[in-house]
C-alpha cells in the first residue's frame, strides 16, 4: 500500500504537513470500523486504502465486518435498492432477522471503539448497543439516498438518529433529520492501477488489443451496461457527431455477464451498435483497471451520460487524468463538473452530440476544461481530502459546539 | 489566537466542515424563507465556499444564491442584482443575511409571479452549513520582509483564513490591524483593506498582497 509521503507530489508537503497535524490531535483515541464486507464493493476498496494511511498518521483505526447468512444479506440487498427508489416489502421475518442479526454481531463483536464509525446499512442497527454515552457514534451511508423507498428510509431513520452525526456523499442526499448530518464526498487514489500514470506503451498496448486505432479521435464511457448509464443514449449521441466528424466509440465495463439485466441491455446496445466498425463495446473482466486507465488516457473526450448516479467518480478519474467530460448533471456529478469550466453537463442525447462536437472540433477549449477539470479533483476529489475530511469530522465530535474550533 | 497585539505574526490556516441541513427551495418564496432562517454559517458557506473550493474559478460567482436563482431559477435580472451584493462592504454575516433578504423581497414585490415558479424536481437550492477548523501554520512574522517571506510560502488556504475567515468575527487575527498595531504601518494596512478579494482568486490575492508589501519594503529601503 502506498505511504502518506508518497501522495506529496500531488498535494503538496502543506497537505501532507496538515493531515499529520489533524492527526496528532486524534491519536488517543480509538475508531472502530465497521461495515459488511471486507472485499469488493466500493466501501470496502476504500477502507483497505483508507485504514492504512490513518494508522501510518498515527490514528488507532481499525477495521471490522459484521457476519450475516445468506438470506441478511437478501434483505439488505433489497434495502439497498429501495434506498435507490425501488419499491419493495419485507415480511415481519425478513425485519426480524436484520434485527437479529445486528444484535448477534454486537454480542460477539468488541464495540469498543471511542469513535464508532459504521458504514451503509447493513449494520446501522448495531447503535441500539452502544456501551456507554461518552461513545460517539457516526453513520456514513455510501449510497443514493435522495428517493428513496419510504418504508425502508423510515425503518432506517429510527437507527440514523440515534447516531451522534451521519455523513452522506452529496447535497442532494440530505433528508431532515434530528442530528447533524456532514457531506464527504468520495474519493479517487491517484497512486491506485485505475489511476497511476502510465507510460505510452502501456496505452498503446490496450488499444491495439482491443483493435482501436490510435490516430483517430476517441470518444469513451465507462460504466456497466445499465439503462441509468444510458449506454444506448451514448451510441446515438456517437452517431449524430459521426455525420461530420471520423471518431471512434468506446462504450467499456464490467458486470453485465453476472448481471442478467445487464445482459439484456448490452444485447441492446449491440442492436443499436449494428456491428459499427468504429464501436467498441468492451465487456472488461474485474481486476482490468490498467485497461480502463488506459482507455481513459487514450481517449479524447469522455462521457458519463448517466441519467441517475451514485456519486459518478469515473468522472473524477477521467478529469484526473486532464481529459475533457460531458456528463448527465445527476448525483454528485455537478460536485465534480462545473459547467463551461470543468466539463459540459448535458441533459439529452441531442444536446450531449452538440457538445461533443464543440470538444471534438476546439481541442484547445477541450484542454482548458480537462485542465481545470484536473485542478479541481487534485483539491477537492483526492484521497487525502477524505482523510482530511474524516479527520475534522473526528475532531467535530470532540469539539462540539463551537462554529469556529481552534486546534 | 489574536495576533492584534503581538509583536509576531502567526499564520493560521483552516479548513471547512461542510454540514448538509436537509432544508431545500424550490422557488423563490422559499428560498427567502430559508435565507431568513438559516444560521449565519449557512450564509457563510453559501457565500464563501466558491472562493474556496474552486478558487481557480474564482471571480467567477462567488455566491450560490446568485448561480441558483440565475441558472435553475432563470431569473437572471435578480441573479445579477445578487451577485452584485458588495460583500467588502458587509461588516457581519447578519449584514449579508439582510441584505439579500432585501434584494429578493424588493424583486418580488415587483413581480408576484416570480413567487411562483417552481425548478424541476433535482433542481431545488439544497441549504447547507459549515463548521471551520482553524491550526497554526509554521510560518511566523515578526517583521515586515518576514511577513512577505510568509506570504510567499504560506499554504493558499491561510491566505484564504486571514482575508475572509478573519472577516466576520473580530476576535480573529487580522492581516492588516497586526500590520498597523504591531508594525505602525497604518498605510500599508489601509492598502490591503481596499483590495476586493471576492473579484479576485486567491493566488491572485496572494500576489497582490505581496506587491504591495513589496512596494513598501522598497520605500523603506529607499528611504
Amino acid at each position: 500500500m502506498p505511504k502518506i509521503l508518497e501522495y506529496e507530489k500531488y498535494v503538496g508537503r502543506d497537505v501532507i504537513n496538515e493531515l499529520e497535524f489533524y492527526a496528532g490531535k486524534l491519536t488517543d483515541v480509538k475508531i472502530q470500523n465497521i461495515n459488511s464486507t471486507s472485499v469488493g464493493g466500493g466501501v470496502a476498496e476504500i477502507l483497505a486504502r483508507m485504514i492504512p494511511l490513518l494508522r501510518e498518521l498515527g490514528i488507532n483505526a481499525y477495521w471490522d465486518v459484521i457476519k450475516g447468512g445468506e438470506k441478511f444479506f437478501e434483505i439488505t440487498k433489497k434495502m439497498h435498492n429501495a434506498l435507490h427508489g425501488q419499491q419493495v416489502t419485507y415480511s415481519d421475518e425478513e425485519i426480524s432477522i436484520y434485527l437479529q442479526t445486528n444484535e448477534s454481531n454486537a454480542r460477539e463483536m468488541q464495540l469498543s471503539g471511542d469513535i464508532m464509525f459504521i458504514h451503509d446499512p447493513q449494520p446501522c442497527a448495531l447503535v441500539k448497543y452502544r456501551q456507554h454515552d461518552e461513545q460517539k457514534w457516526i453513520w456514513r451511508g455510501h449510497v443514493d439516498f435522495s428517493n428513496p423507498e419510504m418504508f425502508t428510509w423510515n425503518f432506517l431513520k429510527e437507527f440514523i438518529e440515534q447516531y451522534n452525526i451521519s455523513v452522506f456523499s452529496a447535497p442532494s442526499f440530505a433528508h431532515r433529520l434530528s442530528i447533524p448530518q456532514v457531506l464527504i464526498s468520495p474519493s479517487i487514489d491517484p497512486l491506485s492501477e485505475k489511476n497511476i500514470d502510465l507510460p505510452q506503451e502501456t496505452i498503446d498496448s490496450v488499444l491495439e488489443r482491443f483493435n482501436i486505432d490510435k490516430n483517430r479521435p476517441l470518444v469513451t464511457q465507462i460504466s456497466r451496461f445499465d439503462y441509468l448509464k444510458d449506454p444506448i443514449g451514448v451510441v446515438k449521441v456517437f452517431k449524430l457527431v459521426r455525420k461530420y466528424i471520423d471518431c471512434q466509440l468506446v462504450l467499456a465495463g464490467g458486470g453485465a455477464t453476472d448481471d442478467p439485466e445487464g445482459a439484456k441491455v448490452l444485447a441492446e446496445v449491440q442492436d443499436v451498435a449494428a456491428n459499427d466498425p468504429d464501436i467498441f463495446l468492451l465487456l472488461l473482466p474485474p481486476a482490468s483497471d490498467i485497461e480502463i486507465n488506459a482507455l481513459q488516457r487514450a481517449s479524447n473526450v469522455i462521457l458519463q451520460k448517466s441519467l441517475r448516479e451514485g456519486f459518478g467518480l469515473t468522472v473524477a478519474e477521467a478529469l484526473w487524468k486532464s481529459k475533457p467530460v460531458i456528463a448527465g448533471a445527476v448525483g454528485g456529478i455537478p460536485l465534480q463538473v462545473t459547467h463551461k469550466y470543468s466539463g459540459l453537463l448535458t441533459y439529452t442525447i441531442e444536446g450531449t452530440a452538440f457538445a461533443l462536437k464543440q470538444l471534438l472540433q476546439n481541442p484547445s477549449y477541450a484542454k482548458k476544461l480537462g485542465e481545470n477539470g484536473h485542478e479541481h479533483i487534485r483539491k477537492n476529489f483526492l484521497i487525502t481530502r477524505h482523510l482530511r475530511d474524516y479527520m475534522l469530522l473526528f475532531l467535530s465530535l470532540l469539539h462540539k459546539t463551537e462554529n469556529v474550533v481552534f486546534l | 489566537m489574536d495576533n492584534k497585539e503581538e509583536a509576531t505574526f502567526q499564520f493560521y490556516s483552516s479548513q471547512n466542515l461542510i454540514f448538509l441541513t436537509g432544508r431545500k427551495a424550490k422557488n423563490l418564496e422559499e428560498l427567502l424563507s430559508g435565507i431568513k432562517e438559516v444560521e449565519e454559517m449557512s450564509i457563510y458557506y453559501h457565500s464563501h465556499h466558491y472562493l474556496d473550493q474552486r478558487e481557480f474559478l474564482s471571480p467567477e460567482p462567488p455566491n450560490d444564491f446568485f448561480y441558483w436563482i440565475t441558472h435553475d431559477l432563470q431569473n437572471k435580472v435578480l441573479g445579477e442584482v445578487v451577485a452584485s451584493i458588495d460583500l467588502r462592504q458587509m461588516h457581519s454575516l447578519k449584514e449579508i443575511q439582510s441584505r439579500i433578504v432585501e434584494v429578493i423581497e424588493r424583486s418580488l414585490m415587483q413581480n408576484v409571479e416570480a413567487s411562483l415558479t417552481n425548478v424541476s424536481p433535482g433542481e431545488e437550492f439544497l441549504f447547507m452549513s459549515v463548521r471551520t477548523f482553524v491550526y497554526p501554520t509554521k510560518y511566523t512574522a515578526a517583521s515586515l520582509s518576514e511577513f512577505r517571506y510568509c506570504l510567499r510560502s504560506v499554504p493558499i488556504n491561510s491566505i484564504y483564513f486571514h482575508i475572509f475567515g478573519t472577516r466576520f468575527n473580530k476576535s480573529l487575527s487580522s492581516m492588516s490591524e497586526w500590520l498597523s498595531t504591531s508594525l505602525n504601518e497604518v498605510e500599508l494596512a489601509q492598502k490591503i483593506e481596499k483590495i476586493d478579494p471576492y473579484t479576485i482568486t486567491l493566488e491572485n490575492l496572494r500576489d497582490a498582497l505581496i506587491r504591495i508589501v513589496e512596494k513598501r519594503l522598497m520605500e523603506k529601503n529607499n528611504a
